[in-house]
């Protein structure tokens, strides 16, 4: 491949691809994103191969392994096009119909049809799956489109056309007046406004005139996976965002800092990387306008706190990733001390998509102060599970309900987790609450990088505040003195609440103490890292009590407040709890009653998973009561 | 574990023997040695002429590293969020009990490490174990045995 | 210069001092342990929090020794707001080094007398003031953090005493909470290992290891 020198190059050969691919206008998507993997989706894809080749098809018909599709729970995934025909739950023994009946005849292929459970209806497509259909994807929705590892596919949709308008049509205080007239923030968290970041970096003062960009990839909320998908399914929207930002802000360096838990992201990049600098996207004077960059991939090493910006540049320059006072704002001096831009997959992402449609389009989506779509990953107790993009604005409802298809076994919503170990737990109550940056943390949670966990009765928020607790105090730096030591004695006296050693003042002690940790630590972990505790105190203060006067978990979860027992009217005395029993605490003879010695018990569950019966009973332990 | 000082060097020169690169270099070392031999580590040490501290101090922040000899297999348990919901402390108790070790160590057979890691990105199949690079989804504690003796017995290693 | 106003009074510092400075220069009281002057600030144990006012009813807590002096400024030092996360902090190191004698007298002065968290002795806070001793004035390198959160300690690589090492004494002679100092009659406690034989300690008759350090801040021998 010759190098592109000007936009008509690139403009030739985007016809040129797009004409040769007239000729073989059906093709086959399989997703090959991670979730799918799980369900070894590569199998599906080498026996739809396979299928193509002995049918001798392969003129007609194209097979694509793309990113994530984002309905992720009902994976392997296959689309085929033009028609968008959506098979779910594939299996490589399905590969032969598939090709002959439906790429061939044209014929749907009914047991693969989704069928929504609550209504009972089949979905032919992927736009008449509830899933899809209020979602509105103009960052995710190339995903299931494109061959992340073809440069050709993200041309031929379009892409590299934002490029050449930042680079030809647009100076670069244009391309930020257009960003902010977008109203575009930042989507790694904070939601801060974009462009003002990038104009603090483009006008701060740089010793040698060196500035950076950075892509924040790592992604450490231990719930969410947009930017993995993004990276997987998408590299180079993220690299043209990347680019048309560095020429805003005279950076000539860029950075991507991938987490090491995600290889296949990491490839998929490399690869990008690799065309675009083929195709003279990338590196010096690209598509002949002057401008040089080029961008490097970083892998980080496993640390939650190594998204924060300042700890993630020092982890660039192979220090420890320890943040530093951000008096003086890393726009200003970042890494290697100069002028540097950090902002999130999402962002970047979302730039070319801004400027080749327009920021007046753009900001029309959206709610007055949150513009455009947001990415969550909607995960827990619901039916529909998987990644969507949605615009600002949705209410919570719409997204429990309507996307994600209501709540599994007809338990009952009580609460919906968002913004991740920093973020809060909403109520059922506001369940009408518009989701966008300003009416979360209102609420008291936050956007966050966009997990959202739907939690039903059988959750019990104890020990949702001990888990994100625990994660935090694991991955705090451990360098100032709240966090590291505030955080531990928080986990401590939360474990004595959910195992039944939890005294009256306790609350008390966890609001003071948490209110201070929030307050006095260095940097932003330690500074939002009482959320979690804080807003289940606000909203589920009498669960609380139950743990700590009553020594009564309401949910049924926390281990040191329950008990096992067998169900008389159920048993039916077939052994298998008995046999299995790690501690030996059942016994019975066949065909007759079991029974639990709670002496023995150590209430691992297994026995209840295992009856077929349903006969395991879990119920609460009440000394005390009354 | 001997550790061939020649292999380090190589690793140490692709990065151009940049300090920057420490991470990588250790990251790459790590795939090399399956851990992070103490030899390795004064190696790249001296070759970058860094502090050993220094060193050792990042070798033992980020949580990829391993400065213990791993075992042949590798049992992650995920107890990420959506995983934490769906009743993944269970499973990692059932596995600490069957293979008889807490997150982080090595069984005395050196078949199996157990570790516990936060979200692998693939919540919607929670809860989730992967042993190597295969993934098991939607463990119960009852699975578990059964996904574990298919690496107990598989007759490689000693 | 440049003009801020703290706890009232109007003050000109030289840009580039810290907060804690200029509020030292004044006379204010402003308790401090990983601060060191001469070495770089570290912003680790937050006891020399003060609030700064943003205006609009906002504030927030700030570390004065790593909080640059700005043309401006509002900041209280001993505000209700700065008291109450103080104890906290005390009371939160004292969890952590029970032992220590600077602390417990700190602890004193601010009228704490009980500790509400469960203590759990490490006999360090943490404060790097060894490490960037070690680092920024003898210009070695012995010893650093190791791990993360509340397995973070300052130790040597692999526990061996550092090639590196001077054998100058100076990462037990400038720790302020001292435990990790030589104990006046054994040594093995000692950071590094490598002054082990080197360093003279003088000691009362009965030592009673009162954790007093031993170095300028003044080990007095009775
Ligand atoms: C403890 C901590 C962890 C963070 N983790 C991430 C992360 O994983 N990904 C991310 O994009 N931003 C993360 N952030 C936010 C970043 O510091 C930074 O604000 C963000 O990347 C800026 O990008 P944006 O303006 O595009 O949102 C984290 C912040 C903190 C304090
Ligand atoms: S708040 Fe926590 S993560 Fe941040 S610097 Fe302090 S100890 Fe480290
Ligand atoms: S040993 Fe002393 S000086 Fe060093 S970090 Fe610990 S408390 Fe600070
Ligand atoms: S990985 Fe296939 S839909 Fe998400
Ligand atoms: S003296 Fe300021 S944080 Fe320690």
């Amino acid at each position: 491949m010759q190098k592109l020198r000007s936009i008509a190059e690139l403009e030739r050969l985007r016809s040129r691809i797009l004409r040769r691919r007239n000729g073989t206008k059906k093709y086959v998507s399989v997703c090959g994103g991670t979730g799918c993997h799980a369900y070894k989706c590569q199998d599906v894809a080498s026996a739809l191969e396979g299928e193509i080749r002995r049918q001798d098809m392969g003129s007609r018909v194209e097979l694509k392994v793309t990113g994530c599709h984002g309905f992720c729970e009902r994976g392997p995934l296959v689309v085929i096009y033009p028609e968008e025909t959506f098979y779910q739950r594939v299996s490589p023994a399905d590969a032969v119909e598939i090709v002959s009946r439906t790429v061939g005849k044209g014929e749907v292929i009914e047991r693969l049809l989704y069928v929504d459970p609550q209504k009972n209806r089949v979905a032919r497509s992927e736009a008449e799956v509830p899933f899809y259909r209020k979602q509105q994807r103009i960052v995710f929705g190339k995903n299931g489109l494109i061959d992340p590892t073809n440069i050709e596919d993200y041309i031929a949709m379009g892409g590299y056309t934002a490029l050449p308008k930042a680079l030809f049509e647009m100076d670069p205080e244009g391309i930020i007046e257009e960003i902010k007239e977008s109203g575009l923030r930042g989507r790694g968290g904070a939601g801060f406004p974009t462009y003002q970041k990038w104009q603090t970096c483009r006008s701060a003062p740089s010793r040698d005139g060196v500035r950076y960009v950075i892509c924040n990839a790592d992604e450490g909320d231990p719930g969410a996976y947009m930017d993995r998908s993004l990276l997987e399914g998408n590299p180079h929207a993220i690299l043209e965002g990347m680019i048309i930002g560095a020429r805003a802000i005279d950076a000539h360096d860029g950075y991507v800092y991938v987490r090491m838990e995600y290889p296949l992201a990491v490839k998929n990049l490399g690869v990008a990387l690799d065309q675009a600098r083929q195709y003279g996207l990338l590196g010096q004077n690209i598509l002949g306008s002057g401008f040089d960059f080029d961008i490097k991939i970083s892998r980080g090493g496993g640390a939650f706190i190594c998204g924060e910006s300042t700890a993630l540049m020092a982890s660039l320059e192979g220090h420890i990733g320890e943040p530093r006072q951000k008096h003086i704002h890393t726009a200003l001096k970042g890494l290697y001390g100069r002028p540097t831009n950090l902002n999130n997959v999402e962002t970047w992402a979302n730039v070319p998509v801004i400027i080749s449609r327009g920021a007046k389009w753009y900001s029309k989506i959206g709610t007055e102060g949150s513009k455009g779509t947001k990415i969550f990953s909607l995960v827990g107790k619901v039916h529909n599970t998987g990644l969507v993009e949605v615009p600002m604005g949705i209410t919570l409802r719409e997204m429990v309900y309507d996307i994600g298809g209501g709540m599994r076994n007809g338990k009952k919503l009580k609460a919906i987790q968002t913004g991740g170990p920093s973020g809060g737990c909403i109520p059922e109550s506001l369940i009408d609450l518009p989701v966008d940056f300003d009416e979360l943390t209102k609420a008291g949670s936050m956007m966050g990088s966009g997990g959202m966990i739907v939690m039903d009765e059988g959750t019990c928020m104890v020990d949702m505040a001990r888990y994100f607790t625990k994660f935090l105090t694991e991955e705090s730096c451990g360098k100032c003195v709240p966090c590291r030591e505030g955080l531990d004695r928080m986990l401590d006296m939360l474990t004595d609440i959910t195992e039944g050693r939890g005294s009256e003042g306790d609350l008390d002690l966890l609001e003071e103490l948490g209110g201070v940790i929030k307050e006095a630590s260095l940097c932003g972990l330690g500074g939002t890292a009482p959320n979690p505790l804080l807003s289940t105190i606000r909203y589920f203060r009498d669960e609380y009590e139950a743990h700590v006067v009553h020594k009564h978990c309401p949910a049924g979860v926390c281990k040191a407040l329950i008990t096992y027992s067998v169900d008389e009217a159920k048993c039916t005395g077939c052994r298998v709890c008995a046999r299995e029993c790690p501690e030996g605490a059942i016994s019975g003879e066949k065909k007759k009653l079991h029974v639990i010695d709670p002496a023995k018990c150590i209430k691992c569950g297994l026995c209840r998973d295992l009856c077929k019966f349903d006969a395991i009973l879990v119920s609460w332990e009440r000394w005390e009561y009354d | 574990m001997r550790i061939d000082a020649s292999k380090v060097d190589r690793i140490v020169d692709a990065y151009g023997c940049h300090r920057d690169s420490l991470i990588s270099i250790l990251q790459d070392v790590q795939a090399e040695c399956s851990y992070l031999p103490e030899d390795a580590l004064k190696r790249v040490a001296k070759r970058l002429k860094l502090p050993l501290i220094q060193v050792y101090g990042v070798a033992t922040f980020f949580k990829a590293f391993s400065l213990q000899p791993r075992g042949e297999h590798m049992v992650r348990v995920c107890l990420g969020t959506a995983c934490h919901v769906r009743g993944a402390p269970a499973v990692l108790d059932e596995v600490r009990r069957q293979l008889d070790v807490e997150p982080g160590e090595t069984t005395e057979d050196s078949r199996f490490t157990l570790e516990t890691v936060n979200c692998l990105g693939a919540c919607a199949l929670g809860p989730l174990v992967v042993v190597d690079s295969e993934y098991q989804g939607q463990i119960t504690p009852g699975k578990v045995k059964r996904v574990l003796k298919q690496y107990m017995n598989d007759g490689r290693g000693k | 210069m440049i003009e801020l106003t703290i706890d009232g009074t109007k003050v000109r510092a030289a840009p580039g001092t810290t907060v804690l400075e200029a509020a030292r220069e004044m006379g204010i009281v402003i308790p401090t342990l990983c601060y060191y002057p001469g070495l770089s600030s570290y912003g680790e144990c937050r006891v020399c929090l003060v609030e700064m006012v943003k205006g609009r009813g906002r504030s927030s807590l700030e570390a004065s020794c790593a909080l640059p002096v700005e043309q401006g400024q509002v900041i209280l030092t001993s505000s209700a707001k700065v008291k109450k996360a103080r104890r906290v902090v005390v009371e939160l190191l004292l969890a952590s080094c029970p032992s220590s004698k600077t602390l417990q007298c700190m602890a004193s002065n601010m009228g704490i007398n009980q500790v509400r968290f469960k203590i759990k002795p490490r006999e360090c806070i943490l404060c790097g003031r060894c490490v960037r001793y070690c680092k920024e004035q003898m210009r070695s390198g012995g010893i650093g953090f190791t791990g993360r959160g509340t397995a973070r300690r300052v130790t040597t690589a692999f526990g061996h005493t550092p090639e590196e090492c001077r054998n100058c004494g100076g990462c037990q002679w400038i720790c302020p909470v001292c435990e990790r100092a030589c104990t006046a009659d054994s040594l093995v406690n000692g950071l590094c290992g490598g002054c082990q034989n080197l360093a003279h300690v003088e000691t009362c008759e009965i030592c009673t290891g009162c954790s007093e350090s031993v170095g300028a801040h003044g080990h007095t021998v009775y």
